[in-house]
């Protein structure tokens, strides 16, 4: 377990004060000058000596990230874009740290954009996250008046730091489609090649990373990489912010080292499963995009990218949701679909018009309202659907439904036989005729 | 280069050549509905996808270059696979996805039997449907008088959005909502604002956009296509006129890389109905003040009389602005055997004339020249109106960037950034006076709104004044570039079609008491005052044929083989796709006829024999499709030309786009075109 002395997250509760005195009494913005004069390529070395893997799903090492950004070039400057558009649900770790802890990220910020020859910084923040669009804009406020970051701060680095709203889309969420959506334009995924690392935001290199990854910068730095690859298995270092939500007695959300055994999570913090470990039905352990995995494979796996993408479901966010035996799991995923077949941008094809067929048979068997056969064609579309978009939306879209069919097909094939074996009294509604 | 392995073929490809680019240089064919060579990359149908060794996922060939393509581990070449059953089921796929919302209502469906849907349906797709839903319904959306949709036969490739943005450059189009509710349209349902719009029916690869005026009249495989050229305007555009029996029923673009690529304007594309109307079928005769039907021979009788008790000197022809080559040099010729001086083919009354070297009346560094040009100088012209699909060029070509476009003129959006100067002839001389070099290649726009006017000589020299201070005249590069309005004019002036020693100009032609006989060919753009006698040879009952004592129904551009020379002094052929109606004729046919009643008979009996004339008489006629480059020598003396300058500012001659000529001006669906834009003019955009 992780010791309290070990957290990153001093404040993710709102204990203590979230200006910036209180974030300096917590050790924040200390020798952040110092930091920089070791130098890019000290900063990089030790991020990627850190083993911080990207915190907003994929993974992505975040040390071998930065180093991606080209040598800086007048004519064509660099960006930093931090994804503040955490829209996944079940995720609520970046929403903690803006309200909280505002400064930890801008201090992440302007440390990232040193180590990457970065002189602007954009936070895009989701729309929705009201009171923590005005902490931030609050916290840089006292950033510009303290002259941490500006053209002329103290820490000899020329650097703006602006914070962008969101208008509420899911897709935003994606790199590419948070940069148009940054210049101004429709928020839609660009093709990749080119990576935005090449051409980003307005054509230039730029940086997308996710709050969580830039916010727990200053502090590897200052405690040293080996200080935070020391927590986790080999290839998943580090601390990680897990949010519990579901049919656990204490919902929260809790830093973790990673690697922690999901047993040992919902014991120690949430108060174990309602009901009991043995009412213990399913886990999405990473945001409703991952497929869910049963109760006998989850409860003794360590909560890390690798087992969970072996137990073919995935980290993701760290967004826990626990179902006990109550849930209505195909109900449950059925509502997961109606999500991805909301917040589908309409760009491609399969994604399109897969989402919403998906959403339609999931749920018709929900009420069981479908033949066996179906399964098997669902799972087809779902395969169609998958790796054939632009961006992981479609992706996301199918691996719920593929993780209920892989772990769940007896209970909807039991929906099914039940509504055969029990007609509804009432003629079927059709929608829309 | 960079090589590459498709399908087992090695090829050898440039660089910045796409997957699709390649695979198609392989001989494999990639299926696409997104895709198109002249507009931005969307890569969203999906259609086109295809098996990357090493890639995880198949990837989209037309958005995939093949210098992103890594070699294999031991250095083999990037290996491109098209037919593979991954591949085949990620087709399928995309092909059932896009089908589980589209209308199966191919019979009633106008893009029936051309539609890219239908046919990578067949060629690509299952047969079965497994979707057991309710399709979506969407909408149909008004976006104005030229282009129909049905909206829920939209796959959303967005190529009609790109077009508008791209091409167009009014950005008209876009898609509202997301996911499965996005929805193309134009901003609250305005009418589309492009001169270029129709060309995004053609661009539709389904039946969701269609041309709004050819609604449920024929399936595409029961027309008669033939290739031949728009003579809307003095571009030359490459066209095909689908026609049924006697009737043209539509003309779409062709491709023509040199010329329109593979855009037109509407008015190229939709005075189609022009064709029928307003036709003349038979000869006229005026009789008491009235137009009578008569024979030809009646006809041709009065004019002989006429002719006969005429002086020559009181005898006059001017040809019209659609006429072929071919109707000019026989009127020509028949003029020069009875010994007319007066002949003129320039009714607008500009200044350009043949005795200074072809340099100086075409446009000489060619339409495709602009893509080359670094920057641009328009004067007195408004290409968006005067020619809207060369205005598209220069936008391709601004959209490049680094390419500085000054005006002087109208100040009229163009679809591009410019550079205003001024109005008139002060600003013209003032930059004529103090020009530098810049650049390599800069282009000098002059229209004729510069060169129609009273001064126009003196404003022409200005602007070859210009064009030299900047240095667009030189070696290998003349940047001199007259834009012309008229189809025939080129023509008319590499013919020498101008009054002879001593003879009148067609303004002066048309002034009160010039002329006892006066011949109209094709020529109504001209106000001929009472008095004189005058013949009108045309094919439709315009301003010509109302002041007209004989008239000679003659045949549109569709109904004749003929020459056109375009703005660029390209020659290009013309085709005949239907028959005039009635009585009328072709138009060499009617002066050969008429030239043996006047008792100067021209030596020739066949369209071919009369075109073997003309190639005898100018060899460059026989060369199609090339430019005979102009000599620059007689630009020099050009310049010198003083004279003063008269300070209006200079005007379009074209104050309404869609009623240019007699066809157009036949035309329901034009009238309706500029009802609509006048009334756009007028009215600020509500809602705002």
């Amino acid at each position: 377990m992780l010791e309290d002395k070990d957290r990153i997250f001093q404040n993710l509760y709102g204990f203590g004060d979230w200006r910036l005195e209180g974030a300096r009494s917590r050790g924040l913005w200390d020798g952040t000058k110092g930091l920089i004069e070791k130098g890019k390529d000290w900063i990089i070395n030790e991020m990627k000596a850190s083993g911080l893997r990207g915190r907003g799903g994929a993974g992505f090492p975040t040390g071998l990230k930065w180093s991606f950004m080209p040598k800086p070039d007048a004519a064509r400057p660099s960006y930093l874009v931090v994804n503040a558009d955490e829209s996944e649900p079940g995720t609520c770790k970046d929403r903690e740290i803006m309200r909280n802890d505002p400064h930890m990220l801008i201090e992440g910020c302007l440390i990232a954009s040193f180590a990457m020859g970065a002189h602007a910084c954009y936070i895009y923040i989701r729309g929705e996250y009201v009171l923590e669009a005005d902490r931030l804009d609050a916290a840089i406020e006292e950033a510009y008046e303290a002259n941490l970051v500006g053209p002329t701060n103290v820490h000899g680095y020329p650097f703006h730091i602006y914070v962008h709203r969101g208008a509420g889309a899911y897709i935003c969420g994606e790199e590419t489609a948070l940069l148009e959506s940054l210049e101004g334009k429709k928020g839609m995924p660009r093709l990749k090649p080119p990576f935005p690392a090449n051409m980003g935001l307005y054509g230039n290199p730029t940086t997308v990373n996710n709050v969580e990854s830039i916010a727990v910068a200053p502090t590897i730095l200052r405690r040293g990489a080996a200080w935070f690859a020391g927590f986790g298995a080999k290839n998943n270092s580090g601390t990680k912010l897990f949010c519990i939500s579901g049919h656990v007695n204490k919902p929260c959300n809790v830093e973790e080292a990673m690697s922690v055994p999901f047993r040992e999570l919902i014991d120690r913090h949430c108060g174990g499963i309602r009901g009991g470990w043995d009412n213990l039905l399913a886990v999405i352990p990473g945001g409703s995009s991952v497929p869910c995995v049963p109760a006998d494979q989850i409860i003794d796996a360590p909560m890390d990218f690798d087992t969970l993408r072996n137990l073919k479901s995935g980290l993701g966010t760290a967004a826990v949701i626990v179902m006990d035996k109550s849930t209505d799991i195909v109900r449950a995923i059925a509502r997961i679909s109606y999500f991805y077949k909301h917040e589908s941008c309409g760009q491609c094809t399969p994604c399109r018009e897969g989402t919403g067929w998906m959403w339609r048979v999931m749920n018709r068997m929900a009420e069981g309202r479908a033949q066996k056969r179906e399964i098997d064609m669902l799972l087809e579309v779902t395969t169609q659907i998958e790796g054939h978009t632009i961006c992981a939306l479609g992706d996301a879209a199918a691996w719920p439904v593929q993780g209920l069919i892989r772990h769940f097909r007896p209970e909807i094939e039991k929906r099914i036989d039940s509504y055969m074996a029990n007609p509804h009294p009432e003629p079927i509604r059709v929608a829309a005729e | 280069m960079t090589k590459i392995v498709v399908d087992g073929v090695e090829v050898d490809v440039p660089a910045d050549y796409t997957l699709l680019q390649a695979c198609e240089a392989a001989g494999a064919e990639i299926p696409r509905f997104c895709f198109h060579e002249r507009l931005s990359i969307a890569g969203n149908c999906r259609m086109c996808l295809v098996e990357l060794k090493g890639a995880p996922k198949p990837v989209a060939s037309c958005a995939w270059g093949v210098k992103d393509c890594r070699p294999g581990p031991n250095g083999e070449l990037p290996t491109v696979v098209t037919k593979s059953p991954m591949v085949k089921k990620a087709r399928n796929g995309v092909m059932e996805f896009l089908l589980i919302n589209h209308p199966l209502d191919c019979p009633i469906c106008d893009q029936g039997g051309e539609c890219d849907l239908q046919d990578q349906a067949m060629a690509f797709g299952v047969a079965g449907s497994r979707f057991h839903e309710n399709k979506r319904a969407v909408e149909d959306k008004y976006i104005g008088p030229l282009v129909r949709t049905s909206m829920n036969r939209c796959i959303h490739c967005t190529r009609c959005v790109r077009f508008t943005a791209e091409v167009a450059g009014t950005g008209d189009m876009g898609a509202i909502g997301r996911g499965e509710d996005m929805e193309i349209t134009t901003y609250l349902e305005t009418s589309l604002g492009s001169e270029l719009q129709a060309n995004i029916a053609d661009l539709c690869p389904v039946g969701a956009l269609l041309p709004k005026p050819y609604p449920f009249k024929a399936r595409p495989w029961e027309l008669t296509k033939t290739e031949t050229v728009d003579v809307m305007d003095a571009l030359g555009s490459a066209i095909r006129v689908d026609s049924r029996g006697k009737e043209v029923v539509r003309i779409l673009p062709r491709v023509n890389d040199a010329v329109n690529e593979e855009w037109i304007s509407d008015k190229t594309r939709h005075m189609a109905d022009g064709l029928k109307s307003q036709r003349l079928d038979r000869p006229y005769v005026r009789r008491n003040g009235r137009l009578a039907p008569a024979t030809w021979g009646e006809a041709f009788a009065a004019i002989a009389t006429k002719v006969k008790a005429a002086k020559l000197e009181r005898i006059g022809a001017i040809a019209g602005d659609l006429v072929a080559v071919e109707e000019m040099f026989a009127l020509q010729q028949l003029l020069a055997k009875l010994g007319v001086k007066n002949l003129d083919c320039r009714q607008d009354g500009t200044v350009l004339h043949p005795r200074f070297g072809r340099a100086s009346y075409i446009f000489n560094p060619t339409v495709a020249g602009i893509e080359e040009a670094d920057s641009l100088w328009i004067i007195g012209s408004n290409p968006r109106k005067e020619s809207p699909v060369l205005n598209a060029r220069i936008r391709k070509r601004w959209l490049r960037g680094n390419f500085p476009i000054n005006v002087i003129g109208e100040h009229a959006d163009l679809t591009y950034a410019t550079t205003y100067h001024g109005a008139g002839t002060d600003t013209l001389s003032d930059f004529a006076g103090r020009a530098e070099v810049t650049g390599e290649r800069p282009l000098v726009l002059v229209g004729q709104g510069a060169l129609t006017r009273g001064d126009g000589a003196a404003v022409l020299a200005q602007v070859v004044k210009l064009a030299q201070g900047l240095g667009a005249i030189k070696e290998g590069w003349n940047g001199l570039a007259v834009l012309h309005t008229a189809a025939a004019r080129v023509g008319g002036l590499d013919l020498g079609f101008v009054p002879g020693e001593g003879g009148l100009t067609a303004h002066q032609m048309a002034a009160a008491g010039a002329l006892d006989v006066l011949f109209l060919l094709g020529a109504d753009e001209i106000d001929v005052a009472p008095g004189a006698f005058v013949v009108y040879q045309g094919s439709h009952g315009d301003r010509g044929a109302h002041r007209a004592d004989v008239i000679l129904p003659g045949s549109a551009y569709t109904e004749k083989p003929g020459l056109y020379v375009n703005t660029e002094g390209r020659v290009q052929r013309g085709d005949r796709a239907a028959f005039p109606p009635g009585d009328a004729r072709e138009d060499w046919a009617i002066l050969r006829a008429l030239s043996d009643v006047l008792g100067a008979k021209l030596p020739f009996d066949s369209h071919r024999a009369l075109r073997e004339a003309l190639v005898a008489a100018h060899p460059h006629f026989g060369e199609l499709d090339a430019i005979a480059a102009g000599e620059t020598s007689g630009l020099g003396e050009l310049a010198e030309i003083g004279g003063t300058l008269d300070k209006a500012p200079f005007v379009s001659p074209i104050s309404d786009f869609y009623l240019t000529n007699p066809i157009a001006r036949a035309s329901a669906v034009m009238a309706e075109c500029s009802a609509l834009h006048a009334n756009r003019l007028r009215q600020p955009l509500a809602a705002e």
